[in-house]
């Protein structure tokens, strides 16, 4: 493969691709709500229709508005149709018909003056009251990491190719040193997606410049000879863990493609030859996808040895986790693709000098690298410019909870939380108010309503107490209670603590105990204080991440809604 | 290397199943870091992993059983124990728990009398929890017999699980 052969791939593609394109989410929410049948019968109807030469059908990934599902999109107009059933999927044939017949009699004609053209027969569908051109949901969005979700079929390696894919790598592979590349991340501002915003560009060059001291058995590499003597690795965390985010998911299922290249760009730039991507055990569809993916590049030299007649090889494998959460921290990671008990260790030392079977290790997150290819073919410059003063670029949300509009949005930083919540999310349903929004999962916080104003980036969400964290962003209403919150993340941290250290695996344990007690009425004043204090004893001593952060959301709710705790205690 | 390999293509009991879980092992070249992926394959065979499936992975891939339990008890995916004809997992991610999701669990509870994480006295169906599906935008998410399925209520559960149970999913 080389770039030529490349560009040839992406015009083949462009001439096979019809004019009239109807596209249908398949991944994700779609799919559960019947997405497939309506795809079968939308084909179905334009092959009875006899507009096969014209139209085609197509399943893609995640559109965004996933509440509204299954959604059906007919481009270039890009008219979206909501709730599709395969009953109705027949009746958005017969209005493309209306339109296609219209169009080829006006050919000729501006955009606008073909359809005052159409005088479209009465159909029982009519498009959502979401259209992508005006309602906040989609106008608000800035998409570079799910630029080709929703348009391209993430099945599809020729579709990835035509929409600029594998354009990133070639430019890296073909005119750049490792050094610049990883210049160019370092000076674009990327910050890991996976939750801390560590400086990427900086994780990358602490690898690149780590000095592997071992040689490993070919078995540990795949059984490839030629790995034999690969000493770094590249790791992609895909264990979405935070229970309410679903980000990750959408983008391996709706555009694999993309987290491959990146990860490959990042390989070349830290000098690695081997990669893993663990993904949760829970997507079955994302390691569908995956698998494809990695086969297709596979088979079309995009991976494997000599990249585009480079000296650069690189392989990736899967890793499939076992529902465990702890297993998103990096080193319970490392452990767990070792075949290991998935526990976490001490750092330092850090993975980026001494990660798996104890070689230099980059580990990011799926979203991280999925900002690669982009910033490594539009520049620095342009990544920069999007975003605040140190939080660049844009962050998905998968936005969940009591809001009229849940889905995957993906917003500038700096976007304020009222924008997301009530703009693009619709408010709370049936005039309810919104009283917090829960990011960030169990290590984050709840941000208060009378707080929607703060802007959207890593400093301001942990100034009020929570964290930026993978992206999950959850609308509670008033009928939601505080301590009740608390007490379930509390839960879920006492269960998904690994055991190895005192204060998280017994902390946990009583602090669910305490806040049990106050949720039932029976704790007193001094219950509060213990609370208070077991709190801060497990945030300072626990080992790793999944105790550090446990406490924060009895914190976050402490400080916002003390009167709820205070109205169930009696003194 | 080779004597694991004589081992794992014949096992005593003509089980084909053991065939299949052999080529996996073979295919990771019986490394010990695939234990994971071979666990995976294990359970997706067998349904279940039993004491003696354990020890004959333990010594195909030569490690000590005690590290195959570890890791078995270790995470939540793998079931030690027999599970039902069908399962009916309800999703308790933090989306589908603010939608309510707990009453949907209670509901399924008092009508088979049960308890999350048990199994019907006749085998019939087992009701289990999980934490997020991914599938947070169509909550309250419930999974009936490997099909997730977003909006729930209550009376949507129990006609779901009755016709999981009489039809066949
Ligand atoms: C308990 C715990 C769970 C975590 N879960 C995840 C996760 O699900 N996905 C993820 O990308 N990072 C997770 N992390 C963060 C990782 O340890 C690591 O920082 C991250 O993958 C680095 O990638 P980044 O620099 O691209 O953000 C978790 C950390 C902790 C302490
Ligand atoms: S919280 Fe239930 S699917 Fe995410």
């Amino acid at each position: 493969m080389d770039l030529e052969e490349l560009n040839a791939i992406a015009s083949r593609e462009h001439h096979k691709q019809q004019k009239t394109c109807i596209r249908c989410c398949t991944v994700g929410g779609c799919l559960s709500a019947n997405g497939l049948a309506v795809k079968e019968q939308l084909e179905k109807a334009v092959t009875e229709a006899g507009l096969g030469k014209k139209v085609t059908v197509a399943g893609v990934g995640c559109m965004g508005l996933c509440s509204r599902g299954p959604l059906v999109r007919v481009d270039p107009q890009g008219t979206l149709y909501d709730r599709v059933t395969p009953d109705t999927a027949s009746e958005i044939v017969a209005s493309v018909n209306n339109d296609a017949e219209a169009i080829r009699e006006v050919e000729g004609l501006s955009f606008e003056e073909t359809s005052k053209a159409c005088t479209p027969r009465p159909l029982k569908i009519s498009p959502s009251q979401y259209q992508p051109n005006n309602h906040p949901f989609f106008t608000q969005q800035l998409k570079i990491v799910l630029e080709n979700s929703g348009k391209i079929d993430p099945e599809k390696i020729e579709e990835y190719i035509a929409a600029d894919g594998y354009q990133g790598l070639g430019k890296v592979l073909l005119e750049m040193t490792p050094e610049s590349v990883i210049e160019t991340i370092s000076r674009s501002g990327l910050r890991g997606r996976g939750g801390a915003g560590y400086p990427t560009g900086l994780k990358w060059a602490t690898v690149a410049k780590a000095k592997s001291e071992r040689t490993l058995d070919s078995r540990y590499n795949g059984g490839n000879p030629h790995n034999a003597l690969s000493r770094k690795f590249v790791i992609c965390n895909a264990d979405e863990g935070d229970p309410g985010a679903f980000m990750d998911r959408s983008v391996l299922e709706s555009d694999p493609h993309r987290v491959i290249e990146g990860m490959a760009i990042a390989a070349y730039a830290v000098g690695a030859t081997q990669g893993y991507i663990y993904v949760r055990g829970e997507y079955p569809l994302a390691i569908n996808h995956l698998q494809k993916a990695i086969r297709q590049a596979k088979r079309l030299g995009l991976l494997g040895s000599q990249i585009f007649e480079s000296p650069f090889d690189f392989k990736i494998d899967l890793r499939i986790g076992a529902g465990a959460f702890v297993c998103g921290e990096e080193t319970a990671l490392m452990a767990s693709i070792e075949g290991k008990r998935g526990i976490p260790r001490p750092r330092p030392p850090y993975p980026a000098e001494s990660g798996l079977w104890g070689c230099p290790t980059l580990i990011n997150n799926v979203e991280t690298f999925a900002n690669v290819p982009t910033i490594i073919r539009k520049g620095a410059d342009w990544f920069d410019r999007i975003g605040t003063e140190k939080s660049k670029g844009t962050k998905v949300f998968s936005l969940a909870g009591k809001v009229c509009n849940t889905g995957l949005i993906e917003v500038p930083m700096g976007t304020t939380l009222q924008q997301i919540v009530e703009d693009m999310g619709g408010g709370v349903p049936d005039g309810g108010k919104a009283k917090a929004v829960q990011t960030g999962g169990p290590s984050g916080g709840c941000i208060p309503a009378a707080a929607f104003d703060t802007s959207v980036d890593y400093e301001s969400l942990t100034e009020l107490g929570s964290i930026m964290g993978s992206g999950g962003a959850i609308v509670m209403d008033e009928t939601t209670n505080m301590v009740d919150v608390a007490r379930f993340f509390m839960e879920f941290c006492m269960d998904e603590s690994c055991g190895k250290c005192i204060p998280c695996r017994a902390g946990t344990v009583q602090l669910y105990q305490l806040l049990t007690k106050i949720r039932e009425g029976n704790a007193f004043l001094t219950d509060l204080e213990k609370l208070e204090e077991i709190c801060d004893m497990v945030k300072y001593t626990s080992l790793c991440g999944l105790g550090q952060s446990a406490p924060n959301p009895v914190f976050s709710t402490l400080r916002y809604f003390r009167d709820e705790y205070l109205a169930l205690i009696s003194d | 290397m080779p004597i694991a390999q004589k081992i794992s293509t014949v096992h005593p009991s003509g089980d084909k199943r053991f065939r299949m879980l052999a080529a996996t092992m073979k295919r990771y070249q019986y490394a010990p870091d695939a234990l994971i992926e071979v666990l995976h394959q294990a359970q997706e065979l067998f349904g279940y992993l039993e004491e003696d499936l354990l020890l004959y992975i333990a010594h195909s891939l030569k490690l000590p059983p005690s590290q195959v339990y570890g890791v078995a008890t270790f995470y939540h995916f793998f079931s030690l124990k027999q599970k039902g004809a069908h399962t009916c997992v309800v999703c308790m991610g933090t989306a589908c728990y603010v939608k309510g999701a707990a009453n949907l669990l209670a509901t399924l509870e008092q009508q088979h009398q049960i308890k999350a994480g048990e199994t019907t006295s006749d085998g019939q169906l087992s009701l289990v929890t999980a934490r997020c599906l991914g599938a947070c935008g169509i909550a309250p998410a419930v999974v009936f017999d490997g099909n997730v399925e977003g909006h729930q209520t209550s009376e949507s559960v129990i006609r779901r699980v009755e016709e999981c149970l009489y039809h066949g999913s």
